[in-house]
């Protein structure tokens, strides 16, 4: 046998022992699975999601009538996610690229200051500005009888923020102002403190990474580019908008698309400051039913998608960006 | 108009780096003056707060009375053996700080020489770390994990969650960039799946999932559980940053390996990893040093580490449960001195990362 | 390479040092291993709370250490997990712990669908609330559009929901995953309520409160939480022990035995002391234990009017009356099926 022969045998081989080595492996957990919860006497399947919930959610921006299953429970959790997430990441950019611009500029107070914001936020977890954001919200605001109002019509306090929601009633368009109601506050929209934590805390902690990667491209944007466009007499700004920002972009994009995965996994955290999103639901109902492969495998699956939702769609608007 | 030009050299002593970095333009004079402003006002009123009116000694009454305007770092004086250690019993604290202080004196060591030989160092210093926390031999008490908390706990899990994760991630690294389509089809399926899935999903999976994954009738602790947890996690973000480092490494290295007759194995152990390994050294650094901020979730699985340990040393406190945010300053010190000390540590090996092969 | 490998050797020394547990002859292995692992809460006052020396008390508490006298002899012989309320369902299962005695509600799922089960009745409760004084809150219908602060991972969501619709009172609950996060938000002021079973408010109002003074509870209950020790499925031995132990407890304030005078009624004239205490039959057997079972638990703990008063009545600082934890011939409803 020639020896290219030989050698495609022997990875034959070597492929067939890998796969049998890794199905044998997952036929042993598989196994030692479904006998444990036999043995447990826990059911598996997922009709468990067609019964109704034992658990209201507060913080809801679709309607869930009483007793709704678990599934619509699973969704609005999912929905506040997509609902922290979705403004943080736009929050974000702004605020990173603001941060990474100022890293970038001639004025030595401003770029010190953003160096060292990048640099405190940066070494700081996560879940501890959560906390420490939640915190601030809950105690040092002032309960709701004594909220800080802007007009009539905003109100600040620790129940959250209040604001009026145009609707249409009666076929005209109308403000929804806030009013107290009882204990609490109905009409308007609100902004619960557990919603404002996770978005500032997400925000201000994605921002120091995100400046950093604007900063990168803007430095990665060769000299004689720059040094060209001074030639032709543009000012700074000019320069700024027309040659170097074009060319950084191209340059920021996968790094940004990294760290917008990166924020959308990180609001998984919401269950520390007891916001309901889609972990924090999921693990209420792991508690209530019992079914914890079900629950755990479906927060992977729903994180998983939105990572090569957010993949595709940066992807598509690189593509989008190359035409121009 | 200004032509992009290099700083000149000189610092803030003369006048001309003050007129360039501060006064270049209108625009700039104007902010710099704002930004002087601001940072008068806000510094002033933080020094208040944290300095002046502050209160230092454990009297929850006093800090009572200071009704936030000034900071009371009593609570810091009052709780600061619970929060850096946790629900360890209090007579055998000597132990579990004895065996902080080694943990962060050979990381400091790590990090400013790294050298091959360390290694055994570090081995020793798992054992004696763990006899320490664990107790059990040398006439020391047993104390079991579930009662560590606090500091040892998170340099715990980042140490042996990177020294789990990095084998894992080295054969993941290569099994990725293998020639055989299966081993590099399951290499991928896993480190994507696994950065695909935030880490709390991990941890839930290693907490609820694991001892349904195990036989009947074996069982593993809380710590070992989250360990693994953490070891999977961190395997597929690092298996990412060793797959850099092995493409970095010229192929003519490979081909003079197998030039003098060394298998695959041998030429990764003996060629091509320790040069991967080399060149990637800022990146693993960088992963140390994120794995550290990481374990602060293990909160959520009931871990104590240093930030559920200040969660249970005030929440259960009615005196000094107002307190929390000189709690969180005090900790988030402590996680940015360790964090931005190695950073800035690991910022040496950048400008080292030069290619070895030419 | 090697290095790196050798970096395993911590990780497995960790791994010997978690507690192996077995999950399934539990008696066999409890008396192997001389020693009951006994799940509780991470703090609660009255059932199960350690001091700053690191000893645990409370009504939960006593339960365990009888068990542990009755099986291996020593009420010391303990090894204590406090447990939150996500985890506390899974450690038992996965067998982690021996017996979960921590205040946890015996609920038809929980009882049907987790893989465990239910021992028996230790202490009766009701869901309540508790509110700051200074709102002026008397009674839970006036909770309307109220915030209230819960913890996830019990009973008290479902009930707080069924209640809201029942009285379409549009209450929200905020959730939080640790019992420590959820007392922190409500006492910082972020809900206007507290809900959770009446004992436990009775409990934090005495030892989480900075002022008990300004908050009161509500006096509806609005739920059923019977509180008893859980064990797994599968296990009747050790379901039949731990059952039985309860049992001879309430057993013994009925017959008048209590820890004082235990050695004495061992030469009582009544029959049925001398039984339970084994004197005159070996009782034990069939439970496979020794016939002094019943008379070490009463002995390490005493009887359960004994119990209720050290931890939750008059020799408590909570002084909760007994209401409907009195034995059933004093109108309440503890009974104890006969011990013979």
């Amino acid at each position: 046998m020639s020896s290219a022969a030989k050698r495609r045998r022997r990875a034959l081989i070597y492929q067939l022992l890998t796969v049998a080595v890794l199905a044998a492996a997952l036929t042993v957990l598989v196994r030692n699975t479904a006998q444990n919860l036999r043995l447990r006497g826990i059911p598996s399947g997922f009709d468990f999601l067609f019964q109704g919930a034992g658990f209201d959610i507060g913080d809801s921006l679709i309607a869930v009538a009483a007793g709704a299953p678990y599934w619509q429970a699973l969704l609005v959790g999912l929905v506040n996610t997509l609902r922290v997430a979705l403004p943080a990441i736009v929050l974000t950019t702004l605020l990173g690229t603001a941060l990474g611009l100022g890293r970038l500029s001639r004025n030595f107070l401003l770029r010190s200051f953003c160096g060292a914001y990048v640099e405190a936020f940066r070494n700081i977890p996560l879940l501890l500005q959560l906390l420490a954001w939640y915190f601030v919200l809950t105690d040092l605001l002032p309960p709701m009888e004594d909220a800080w109002r802007a007009g009539e019509a905003i109100f600040l306090s620790k129940s959250g923020l209040a604001f009026p929601v145009p609707v249409v009633q009666g076929g005209k368009w109308m403000l929804d102002l806030p009013r107290r109601e009882g204990l609490g506050i109905s009409g308007g929209g609100t902004l619960t403190p557990e919603f404002l934590a996770v978005l500032l805390g997400l925000v201000f902690y994605s921002a120091a990474y995100f400046a950093e990667t604007v900063r990168a491209g803007f430095n990665a944007v060769p000299l004689a580019q720059k040094q060209a466009a001074a030639t032709l007499g543009l000012t700074r700004s000019q320069a700024l908008v027309s040659v170097t920002l074009p060319q950084a972009l191209r340059l920021i994009m996968p790094p940004a698309t990294n760290q917008y995965l990166s924020l959308i996994k990180n609001s998984s955290l919401a269950i520390a400051v007891g916001y309901p999103d889609l972990v924090s639901v999921a693990n209420t109902t792991l508690n209530q039913t019992g079914r914890a492969v079900e629950c755990v495998s479906l927060i992977m699956l729903v994180y998983l998608c939105l990572s090569l939702a957010t993949s595709l769609l940066m992807h598509w608007f690189e593509r989008r960006m190359a035409w121009r | 108009m200004a032509i992009a030009r290099k700083t000149v050299v000189a610092g803030p002593t003369s006048l001309a780096w003050w007129r360039e970095n501060l006064f270049p333009d209108r625009g700039n004079s104007l902010l710099t003056l704002l930004i002087v402003a601001a940072l008068v006002w806000g510094l002033s009123r933080i020094f208040d707060w944290a300095l002046i009116s502050a209160q230092f000694r454990p009297d929850a009454e006093a800090c009572r009375a200071l009704a936030h305007a000034g900071a009371c770092w009593g609570v810091i004086a009052e709780k600061h053996v619970q929060i850096l250690f946790g629900r360890y019993p209090y007579e055998e604290m000597w132990r579990p700080l004895t065996a902080t202080l080694l943990l962060l004196a050979l990381l400091a060591l790590t990090f400013l020489r790294p050298r091959g030989r360390l290694a055994a160092a570090w081995v020793l210093a798992a054992a004696v770390v763990l006899t320490l926390m664990g107790g059990g031999l040398f006439g020391l008490s047993q104390v079991g994990p579930e009662r560590w908390g606090g500091l040892p706990l998170t340099l715990l899990l980042s140490l042996g969650g990177m020294a789990g994760a990095l084998p894992l991630g080295v054969l993941l690294a290569l099994g990725r960039r293998s020639e055989l389509p299966a081993v590099r089809a399951v290499a991928s399926i896993y480190i994507e799946l696994v950065r695909g899935v935030p880490l709390v999903s991990l941890l839930f999976l290693a907490s609820f999932l694991l001892p349904l994954f195990l036989p009947q009738g074996m069982g593993l602790g809380v710590l070992a559980r989250v360990l693994i947890g953490l070891i999977l996690f961190a395997a597929a973000y690092l298996a990412e940053v060793v797959r850099g480092g092995l493409q970095a490494v010229s192929e003519t290295q490979r081909l003079a390996a197998a030039a003098l007759g060394l298998g695959y194995w041998q030429t990764q152990r003996w060629v091509i990893l320790p040069q991967a390994l080399h060149l990637a050294l800022p990146a693993l650094m960088n992963s140390f040093i994120a794995t550290i901020k990481e374990t602060s979730v293990v909160t959520v699985v009931s871990l104590y580490e240093l930030t559920g340990a200040l969660s249970l040393a005030l929440s259960g406190d009615a005196d000094w449960r107002p307190f929390f945010l000189e709690g969180y300053l005090f900790i988030a010190a402590i996680y940015w001195l360790i964090c931005f000390s190695l950073s800035r540590a690991s910022l040496r090996f950048e400008t080292r990362a030069i290619p070895l092969a030419r | 390479m090697s290095a790196s490998a050798l970096r395993l050797a911590p990780l497995l020394l960790a791994l010997l040092l978690s507690p192996l547990a077995r999950a399934g002859k539990t008696l066999d292995a409890v008396k192997a291993r001389k020693e009951v692992i006994c799940g509780v809460s991470t703090g609660l006052a009255g059932f199960s709370a350690s001091d700053s020396k690191g000893n645990w008390l409370g009504l939960d508490v006593d339960i365990c250490k009888a068990i542990a006298a009755a099986v291996v002899g020593d009420r010391g012989r303990v090894r204590w997990t406090p447990l939150n309320a996500q985890q506390r369902f899974a450690s038992l299962q996965s067998g982690e712990i021996d017996l979960l005695s921590r205040n946890t509600s015996w609920t038809l799922t929980r009882d049907a669908s987790l893989g465990l089960h239910f021992t028996g009745i230790v202490f009766y409760d009701g869901q309540g609330f508790m509110v700051a004084k200074k709102s002026k809150i008397s009674a839970a219908r006036q909770l309307a559009n109220a915030e209230v602060c819960v913890q996830s991972g019990t009973t008290t969501e479902k009930n707080l929901s069924d209640y809201s619709r029942a009285q379409n009172l549009k209450m929200k609950p905020v959730v939080f995953e640790s019992f420590e996060a959820s007392l922190k938000a409500f006492f910082s002021g972020r809900c206007p309520a507290y809900t959770t079973d009446a004992t436990s408010l009775a409990a934090i109002l005495q030892k989480e409160a900075r002022n008990p003074g300004d908050y009161t509870i509500l006096p509806e209950l609005i739920s059923k939480e019977p509180l008893g020790p859980v064990v797994r499925r599968g296990d009747d031995e050790w379901f039949a022990v731990v059952k039985w132990v309860v049992y001879a407890l309430i057993e013994a304030e009925e017959l008048g035995i209590t820890q004082a005078n235990a050695d004495a009624q061992r030469a009582s004239a009544n029959p049925a002391v001398l039984r339970l205490l084994g004197v005159s039959e070996d009782l034990g057997k069939s439970l496979q234990l020794d016939r002094d079972w019943a008379y070490r638990a009463i002995k390490a703990v005493g009887n359960y009017g004994e119990i209720y008063e050290r931890n939750l009545g008059s020799g408590s600082t909570l002084k909760l009356p007994r209401g409907a934890n009195r034995l059933w011939s004093k109108g309440g409803l503890i009974y104890a099926p006969p011990l013979r």
